[in-house]
């Protein structure tokens, strides 16, 4: 069947479920609408949460990255998982013995201050709508390779979706979509990893094909790219090339930024009991965990296809998802060598990196760009989004493989955006009106509220998806830094600390953002041009200053809170509380 | 006789916590990024020791972490009688 009618097919059929999902959960009060009735079993709240978490990014950039970084990839790998063992361990069964409808409710009542609310409701809009632009750009670059539909219609088809059933059924609406989200994603990814780790390497577990021999010789997959890459320039797959101070405080500022994450937290608001809140990250990081060990494998697998089908052959042999992705401006070849034949070689092809396309033809008959050439001999620009979504015809695989891919990111980015779209609209009608502009409002209207607030969220983010705001890669550091240096800190000493206060929890937290946030600004767009190891402080990248920023949080909080006066009795009797699970 | 001290509880908890990230720092910090080039000597099939815990074993090891974590706190919570009913 035509790759695109299946395409229809496999998306249409995946988009009925969900929307079929969402009329039979409709919530109908608030405990619903935020956390599910607090009914969820602890497993489905595992997959759920392996949904929610596992974004677009997860899905379609990850693999791709860790493809071109090699071992500087690991961080992504190590960082977005490490997270939930501080999740699962500090925070998950407290909050839930906690027990109320958001996050920055625990620290609102936790250091009695409205003002510790509103900072928390701040940090978590900005953090939730950084994220929000990134699904969307993954549901347009789906919907226009796959669909070849127009960005804008595929963003709009995407937030119409997401209206219907996050604006109707809620956190309950969404946990049982994220269910289904979850089979299609996982089942979406491990297909064609599955058949790339028998086509290369004959064993059919990706995770341990990525340490096996090639079935076309007697080598090491891993030893063999590292050959490969060797001869065209590169450096070993295998081999680190950041410094390990730098690395470390990227991987800790992943891993209490995933922690620290307001979607993925409440989350664990909607199990039934203490016992079900541990057991349910156990559950999600074991279901995270299948996507993020093969991820790694397909990104070694990827890197080796790619470069054995492009590499020195002629544009006109190269095969049709070359041209395909060219035709919409993730791939550019210039013949920089007059030879018709295509180089690929370490740095970037052209000057700047990202090709501006002419409307003329080459002599080859590929795309000409108007960029300046660099001195160097590679001459391929390939965007490293697009690896995950071109494996399956990359490694020529049937087109219901191509077609399941399309429909798994799809769940990807659009359950992730749900349940990012219901933690704005529960800080606002919850946390801002009735926490602390009108608490005199009715259940029903606190519902209404939260409707309206996750239709009006719903728009912003899809304008986001049609007008991209040109810094949606470099914010992504911003989501985690902000939420290492701010709200994680904040829900540790909130729990292991009787002695925090308010006035010290809110300097930690404005001081931990403040600091975290000028440095991330100042590097990625004031004066981008120096963001390099010479100029950062102790040698640690934007992406890793969350770590310091935490450790400045956690310094102010803990110093002010000595010199000022312990919280009340009320407050001790709250943490003891959420310290026994009775 | 069930202990019913909540301090011992709540110290049993910490002592927990602590030795599992412990764990959870040496399987991913130690073995994945500060020792990995002498862990990279030593080959096991096709992966280099510090690379493999980079990229797959630290995982592997947080879920057993989270395992382990929720066996040793229900086990804890019977012994001081604070299960929930």
């Amino acid at each position: 069947m035509d790759l695109q009618v299946l395409t229809y097919l496999m998306a249409g059929a995946s988009f009925a479920l969900y929307i079929g999902i969402a009329l039979w959960s409709k919530a109908s009060s608030t405990k619903e609408f935020y956390i599910a009735g607090g009914g969820v079993h602890p497993i489905a709240n595992g997959m759920a949460t392996a949904a929610d978490w596992m974004s677009a990014a997860s899905f379609i950039s990850m693999a791709g990255i860790i493809s071109f970084m090699g071992r500087d990839g690991s961080v992504y790998l190590m960082g977005w998982t490490g997270g939930y063992v501080l999740l699962a361990l500090l925070l998950a069964p407290y909050l839930r013995k906690f027990g109320k409808f958001t996050v920055p409710d625990f620290i609102g009542d936790r250091y009695y201050s409205k003002t510790a609310r509103f900072v928390a409701v701040l940090c978590l809009i900005f953090i939730s709508f950084t994220y929000i632009a990134g699904q969307m750009r993954g549901v347009g670059i789906v919907f226009s390779r796959f669909l070849e539909v127009d960005i804008n219609t595929g963003v709009i088809i995407g937030m119409l979706i997401v209206f219907f059933y996050a604006v109707l059924g809620g956190m309950k609406g969404i946990t049982y979509t994220q269910v289904a989200q979850y089979c299609v994603l996982i089942f979406a990814y491990m297909v064609p990893a599955i058949f790339m780790s028998l086509l290369i390497t004959g064993n059919p577990i990706p995770q341990l094909g990525f340490g096996s021999k090639l079935i076309s010789e007697d080598i090491y997959l891993l030893d063999k790219l590292n050959a490969v890459l060797n001869d065209l320039g590169f450096n070993d797959y295998t081999e680190s090339t950041k410094s390990k101070i730098d690395v470390f405080c990227i991987t800790g500022a992943l891993m209490a930024g995933t922690a620290g994450l307001p979607h993925v937290i409440v989350r664990f608001f909607t199990v039934p009991k203490v016992r079900d809140a541990r057991a349910s990250a156990g559950w999600a990081l074991l279901f995270i965990a299948i996507l993020y060990t093969a991820a790694p494998a397909v990104s070694s697998f990827s890197r080796l296809n790619f470069i054995n089908t492009i590499n020195s052959s002629s544009y006109e042999t190269t095969p049709a998802w070359f041209k395909n992705w060219e035709d919409i401006g993730l791939i550019s070849w210039v013949d920089k060598n007059k030879d018709g034949l295509i180089q690929y070689g370490p740095g970037s092809s052209l000057d700047p990196e990202k090709p501006f396309f002419t409307k003329e033809r080459g002599a080859s008959g590929e795309r000409v760009v108007s960029n300046n050439l660099t001195q160097n001999e590679n001459e391929i620009y390939i965007d490293r989004d697009i690896m995950v979504l071109a494996n399956p015809e990359i490694a020529n695989l049937p087109n219901w493989v191509i077609a399941l891919v399309a429909s798994g990111a799809l769940a990807a980015a659009l359950s992730t955006a749900a349940g990012l779209l219901l933690v704005i609209s529960s800080s606002v009608s919850h946390d801002l009106m009735k926490k602390i502009f009108r608490p005199s409002i009715t259940d029903r209207q606190e519902l209404f509220l939260a409707r309206v607030a996750a239709a009006i969220a719903i728009c912003v983010a899809g304008i986001f998806g049609i007008y991209p705001p040109a810094f949606v890669a470099q914010v992504v550091a911003f989501a985690f830094g902000l939420a290492a240096s701010s709200i994680f800190p904040a829900l540790i000493m909130g729990i292991f600390s009787k002695r925090v206060n308010s006035i010290g929890a809110i300097t930690g937290m404005i001081s931990g953002l403040l600091f975290t946030a000028s440095y991330i600004v100042f590097f990625k767009f004031i004066s981008p041009e120096i963001n390099t190891l010479d100029y950062w402080l102790f040698g640690i990248s934007p992406e890793g200053i969350g770590v310091i920023g935490m450790l400045i949080n956690f310094s102010f909080a803990i110093i002010i809170s000595l010199f000022t006066k312990s919280p009340s009795e009320n407050v001790i009797k709250l943490i003891d509380g959420i310290r026994s699970p009775r | 006789m069930k202990e019913k001290n909540p301090k011992n509880y709540w110290r049993a908890n910490l002592i927990i916590i602590f030795s599992l990230l412990c764990i959870w720092f040496l399987a991913s910090f130690g073995a994945g990024i500060l020792f990995s080039d002498s862990l990279d000597k030593i080959k096991i099939g096709g992966f280099r020791l510090g690379f493999w815990f980079a990229q797959q074993g630290s995982i592997l090891f947080f879920v057993i972490i989270i395992v382990v974590y929720c066996f040793l706190m229900n086990w804890l919570d019977k012994k001081y009688n604070v299960e929930e009913s």
